[in-house]
C-alpha cells in the first residue's frame, strides 16, 4: 500500500496520481477479491487463503492480490475478478484457490465450474460484462468499486480520483460549482428527492459565519444497503463529494453520521479520512488552494428516526435523537444553529463524476425530472439479490426479471416494496411503469433510499404490513402522539387481522387512521408511517377482506387462519416432511402417503417448505370453521 | 410585523410569535394539551394543529411550534383539521382513558366512541414535566427514556436522582394525573361524565353542572344537548350527541 505524501500543489497530485498508476500496472496481473459485502459470505477468509497461496508459490512480485469493494452481485459472493483479463469467477471457496493460482494466474485458463451460467440459456459467461446482471445495468458508481482497494488512497488516485475537487478548487468558483451541481438536476438520493444544487444554494446564501456540511450515512431500512455498499467500497469518492460540497457552500467543518452497526464502513471512512489529512486533501490550506476544511466522524446509536436530518442535528449536539420543526430549516438554522447542509452518501458520491465529466453529461440519463442513476437494493424472492444501479426510468420488470433474473423458483410476482418501511407496494401491473420520484409517489409509494423488496404469492400483504409496522412503532422517537400512538394502533389492528380477531370495522378505522398519521406528523418518518396500510390497502384489499371476513390467508403465512395437511394423492411418501418436523406431528411409511397431526402440529411451515411434490397444502384452520 | 389570516381574520403578529400566539390573540380557541405558558413549545401532542397554505400544497402543523410568517392563511376550524384533532384525541383517549381532561375534549368534540382497546396509561408523554423540571425548576431531574414503544420519562436508568429535589413541579403541570376522572369507564370508554370537580361541562350544557351529585349521578350530560350551545364548537357537522354511552 502506497504510503502517500502530502500533497501541497495540483502538480503534487498529478505526480501522486502517475505514481499509483505505474505502481499498479508493475504487476502482471491483479487479482481483486470483493470484501465488504461479500465478507457476508466469507470473503475475508479468501482473501488470506489468496495471499497465503501467493506467498507460497513466490510470486508476490507478479501477482497482486488485493481486496476490492462490493461488486453487488450477492446471490453470488464472494467474486473473485482477474485483471488484466477481468475473468470473474462467482461463490469462490477458499479450497478453490491453489486451483485458480494454478490455473487462471499463472497458465490463463479458465475453470469453467467457477463462472456464469446463464440459468435460462446454459450460456457460459467468462467476464462480468458478459453476465445478464451486470450488461443491463448503467453502473455510474458502482463501476469504481471493483477496480480500487477501499483502504488505499493510492487506488483511487489510479483511477482519476480526486479529479473532480481538484477541478473545483482550482479552475472554479464555489458558485460555478453549485451552477454545474443544479444543471446536473441531481435530486437527494437519500428519500425527499431535493434538488442538490438548490439546496447548496440556500446554504450558500445563508448568513453565518461558519457553516456545515454533513453526509448522511444513518441508513437502516430493513433490506436496503446501497450507502453501506458505498461507503465501505469507495469511501474517498463520497469524501471527495464531502470536500466539494463544503467549498460550494463555504463550509470549514464537516461530519459523517455513520451507523455503527457498519463496523466496516465506519472503519474505512475513518481511515479514509486520515489518509486524506494525510495527503493534504484536508485540512489547513488544501493543495495551496487557501481552502480549509475538516471532517469529523460522528456515529449514531441505531436509532432509525437520526436519519431524519433535524433528529441527526440532535444527536450530533449530543441531544436526543428527536426531529423538530420546520422551519426554520437546517439550511439557515441547523448545527450548533449554525447553517448547515446534509446529503446521503449515494448523492454526495454522485458529485465527483459530475464535476469531472459535466453536469449536462450526467442530465443525459435519467427522466425530465429524475436524473442520472440510482442504486437498489433487489432483495427478497428475486433470483439475483444484490445491488443495482439503473438510470431513472428504468421499469420494475427490467430490474426484476432482466437484471433480477425472476422470482425464485419461477414463482408468480406479487408485489415489490420500495423505500422502505414508509415505503408501499407496488404490484403486479404497474411492473412496466418506469421509476422515478414522481411516477412512484403517484402509485402511493416513494423512492426513499432504494430498498426494492421483491414477493411472491407465498407472501401475505397484511403480514407485510404488520412487519412493517411493527418496525415502525419501535423506531418512531416518541415524540409525536399521532406516530407514537398510531403506528402502535395500527399495528394492533393488522395483528388481530392477522391472528383472526378482525372485524369489519377495522379497514375504515385503519383509514382514517393512517391518514392521520401521515397528516398530522412532524417528521418525515411519520408523515409516511401511513404508507404501508395505505398501499397495501389500495392495491390488495381483497385479501385484508378475505382475512376479516372469511378468516382465510390464501398466501398461507398468517398460522391462526391455517392449517397444513397432506394431499394423499400427490405424496409420494418420501420422508423428506417427516423428517422436517420438529414437533414428530407427521406420520406415515415410506411411499406410503403421510399424515399430520393437528393436535401436534404448531404450524411452523417446515413440511411445506421441505416438499417436493407439492403434496403439503395450507387450508382454512378447523378451528375457524366451526366458529 | 407579518401579517398573517386567520380563520379570514388579518392580524399584524409580532415577529417571533407562533401560530398559537396570534390565533389566541384573536380569540379563537385552539386546544393544547403539551403547551404550557412559560414552557418552550414542543409540538408533541399534535392537537393544536391547523391547516396553512392553500389548495394543493396546503398542510397540518402544529401552531404552537410554527411561527407566524408573512402573507400565511391559516385555517383553524377546516373539516380537515377537525377530522384529524378527532383522531389526535381518539387516539389519546386510547392511551389515557381515565382522563379527566381528555374526556371532556372528546365530548367537546362530540365524540360517541373510542374505537381502540383502552389502555390506562398514567402518562400521555407530553413531556411537560421534563421541561418544567428543567426550565423552570432548573433541575433537569427528568427526561425521555427510550423510543417508540417503550419511551417512557423518568430519571436516569430509573434510579433515584440526586438532582430531583422533590419540588413537584412536574406533578402540578401533569394534564393527566392531576384530574383523574373519578367516575366509572363507560363502555365506549368515552364518558364525558365529568365527575370531578371541574364545571367543564357547564360550557356545553348551560344549565347544568356536575356539581349537582355524586359522579355521574346527575345525569345531566346524557339528556338532550341546548341546541344554542351548538354555536359554541367548531364541529363542522351538527351531530346527535349521546354523550355517556348509555
Amino acid at each position: 500500500m502506497a504510503k502517500s505524501k502530502k500533497l501541497r500543489s495540483v502538480a503534487d497530485y498529478d505526480r501522486a496520481r502517475k505514481e499509483a498508476s505505474a505502481q499498479r500496472n508493475a504487476y502482471e496481473a491483479r487479482i481483486s477479491i470483493g470484501c465488504t459485502s461479500c465478507s457476508a459470505s466469507d470473503g475475508r477468509a479468501l482473501l488470506e487463503a489468496f495471499q497465503a497461496e501467493v506467498a507460497r508459490r513466490g510470486l508476490q512480485e507478479k501477482v497482486l492480490v488485493r481486496l476490492s469493494g462490493c461488486h453487488g452481485f450477492c446471490a453470488k459472493g464472494p467474486l473473485v475478478v482477474f485483471v488484466p483479463h477481468r475473468i470473474c469467477y462467482l461463490k469462490v471457496k477458499p479450497s478453490d484457490v491453489p486451483e485458480i493460482i494454478e490455473e487462471t494466474a499463472l497458465k490463463n485458463n479458465v475453470i469453467d465450474r467457477l463462472v456464469y451460467r446463464d440459468p435460462k440459456t446454459g450460456q457460459k459467461c467468462q467476464l462480468e460484462s458478459q453476465i445478464p446482471f451486470y450488461k443491463r445495468q448503467l453502473r455510474l458508481i458502482m463501476d469504481y468499486n471493483k477496480r480500487l482497494d477501499p483502504r488505499d488512497i493510492g487506488s483511487y488516485f489510479a483511477i482519476d480520483g480526486y479529479e473532480g475537487l481538484i477541478k473545483a478548487l482550482t479552475r472554479m468558483e464555489p458558485e460555478d460549482v453549485i451552477l454545474e451541481v443544479k444543471n446536473s438536476g441531481l435530486r437527494g438520493r437519500g428519500g425527499a428527492g431535493f434538488p442538490t444544487g438548490f439546496k447548496w444554494e440556500f446554504c450558500r446564501k445563508a448568513k453565518g459565519s461558519s457553516k456545515f456540511i454533513i453526509c448522511n450515512a444513518d441508513e437502516g431500512d430493513p433490506g436496503a444497503y446501497m450507502d453501506r455498499s458505498v461507503m465501505e467500497s469507495n469511501p474517498h469518492s463520497v469524501l471527495e463529494g464531502l470536500i466539494i460540497g463544503a467549498y460550494a457552500i463555504g463550509a470549514d467543518e464537516g461530519y459523517v453520521y455513520i451507523r455503527n452497526e457498519y463496523p466496516i464502513a465506519v472503519e474505512h471512512i475513518k481511515l479514509a479520512i486520515a489518509q486524506a489529512y494525510e495527503a493534504g486533501l484536508l485540512g489547513k490550506d488544501i493543495l495551496g488552494t487557501g481552502f480549509s476544511f475538516d471532517v469529523h466522524v460522528e456515529r449514531g446509536a441505531g436509532a432509525f428516526v437520526c436519519g431524519e436530518e433535524t433528529a441527526l442535528i440532535a444527536s450530533i449536539e449530543g441531544r436526543r435523537g428527536e426531529p423538530r420543526q420546520r422551519p426554520p430549516f437546517p439550511a439557515t438554522k441547523g448545527l450548533y444553529n449554525k447553517p448547515t447542509n446534509i446529503n446521503n452518501v449515494e448523492t454526495l458520491a454522485n458529485i465527483p463524476l459530475i464535476l469531472t465529466r459535466g453536469g449536462s453529461w450526467y442530465s443525459h440519463f435519467g427522466t425530465r425530472n429524475s436524473k442520472g442513476t440510482k442504486i437498489f437494493s433487489l432483495v427478497g424472492k428475486v433470483r439475483n439479490t444484490g445491488l443495482v444501479e439503473v438510470a431513472m426510468g428504468s421499469t420494475f420488470r427490467e430490474i426484476i426479471y432482466d437484471i433480477g433474473g425472476g422470482i425464485q423458483d419461477d414463482r408468480p410476482f406479487k408485489a415489490v416494496q420500495t423505500g422502505g418501511p414508509s415505503g408501499g407496494c407496488v404490484p403486479a401491473e404497474h411492473l412496466d411503469q418506469a421509476i422515478d420520484y414522481e411516477s412512484l409517489s403517484k402509485l402511493g409509494t416513494i423512492m426513499g433510499s432504494g430498498g426494492m423488496i421483491v414477493m411472491d404469492d407465498r407472501t401475505c400483504m397484511v403480514d407485510v404490513a404488520r412487519y412493517f409496522m411493527s418496525f415502525l412503532r419501535n423506531e418512531s422517537c416518541g415524540k409525536c402522539l399521532t406516530c407514537r400512538e398510531g403506528t402502535q394502533r395500527l399495528w394492533e389492528i393488522l395483528d388481530d387481522i392477522c391472528e383472526g380477531r378482525g372485524k369489519p370495522g377495522h379497514l375504515p378505522l385503519m383509514e382514517d387512521l393512517a391518514h392521520c398519521v401521515k397528516d398530522a406528523s412532524l417528521c418525515g418518518l411519520g408523515q409516511t408511517a401511513g404508507n404501508p396500510v395505505l398501499s397495501t390497502l389500495r392495491y390488495f384489499r381483497d385479501e385484508y377482506e378475505e382475512h376479516i371476513s372469511e378468516k382465510r390467508c390464501r398466501a398461507g403465512v398468517c398460522k391462526p387462519l391455517i392449517e397444513y395437511r397432506v394431499v394423499a394423492e400427490k405424496c409420494v411418501g418420501c420422508l423428506l416432511c417427516k423428517k422436517a418436523c420438529p414437533q414428530d406431528a407427521i406420520t406415515g411409511e415410506l411411499k406410503q402417503a403421510h399424515v399430520i397431526d393437528g393436535e401436534r402440529c404448531i404450524k411452523c411451515g417446515l413440511c411445506y417448505a421441505a416438499c417436493k411434490s407439492d403434496a403439503v397444502e395450507h387450508v382454512k384452520s378447523r378451528d375457524l370453521c366451526h366458529a | 410585523m407579518p401579517r398573517v389570516t386567520i380563520d379570514g381574520l388579518d392580524l399584524d403578529a409580532e415577529r417571533g410569535d407562533t401560530l398559537l400566539d396570534a390565533a389566541r390573540h384573536l380569540g379563537i380557541e385552539v386546544p393544547t394539551l403539551c403547551h404550557m405558558e412559560g414552557l418552550t413549545p414542543w409540538g408533541g401532542c399534535r392537537l393544536c394543529i391547523v391547516e396553512v397554505g392553500a389548495g394543493t400544497r396546503s398542510r397540518l402543523v402544529t401552531s404552537c411550534t410554527y411561527p407566524v410568517e408573512e402573507g400565511l392563511k391559516v385555517r383553524t376550524n377546516s373539516k380537515w383539521v377537525i377530522k384529524t384533532r378527532r383522531m389526535v384525541i381518539e387516539l389519546m383517549l386510547g392511551a389515557c382513558s381515565g382522563s379527566k381532561e381528555l374526556q371532556d375534549l372528546a365530548a367537546k368534540y362530540r365524540m360517541e366512541e373510542m374505537r381502540f382497546k383502552p389502555r390506562h396509561d398514567d402518562c400521555i408523554l407530553c413531556g411537560r414535566c421534563v421541561r418544567m423540571c428543567d426550565e423552570q425548576m432548573t433541575g433537569s431531574a427528568i427526561g425521555f427514556l427510550g423510543r417508540g414503544q417503550s419511551l417512557t420519562i423518568n430519571t436516569p436508568f430509573d434510579k433515584p436522582s440526586a438532582a430531583c429535589r422533590r419540588c413537584g413541579g412536574c406533578m402540578y403541570v401533569c394534564p393527566i394525573c392531576t384530574l383523574r376522572c373519578q367516575g366509572p369507564d363507560a363502555p365506549t370508554e368515552v364518558c364525558g361524565r365529568c365527575g370531578s370537580m371541574a364545571p367543564t361541562c357547564s360550557d356545553v350544557f348551560e344549565d347544568y353542572t356536575c356539581y349537582m351529585g355524586a359522579a355521574g349521578d346527575c345525569g345531566t350530560c346524557v339528556r338532550e344537548e341546548k341546541k344554542t350551545a351548538a354555536s359554541l364548537f367548531c364541529a363542522p357537522e351538527p351531530a346527535k350527541v349521546t354523550v355517556g354511552g348509555k
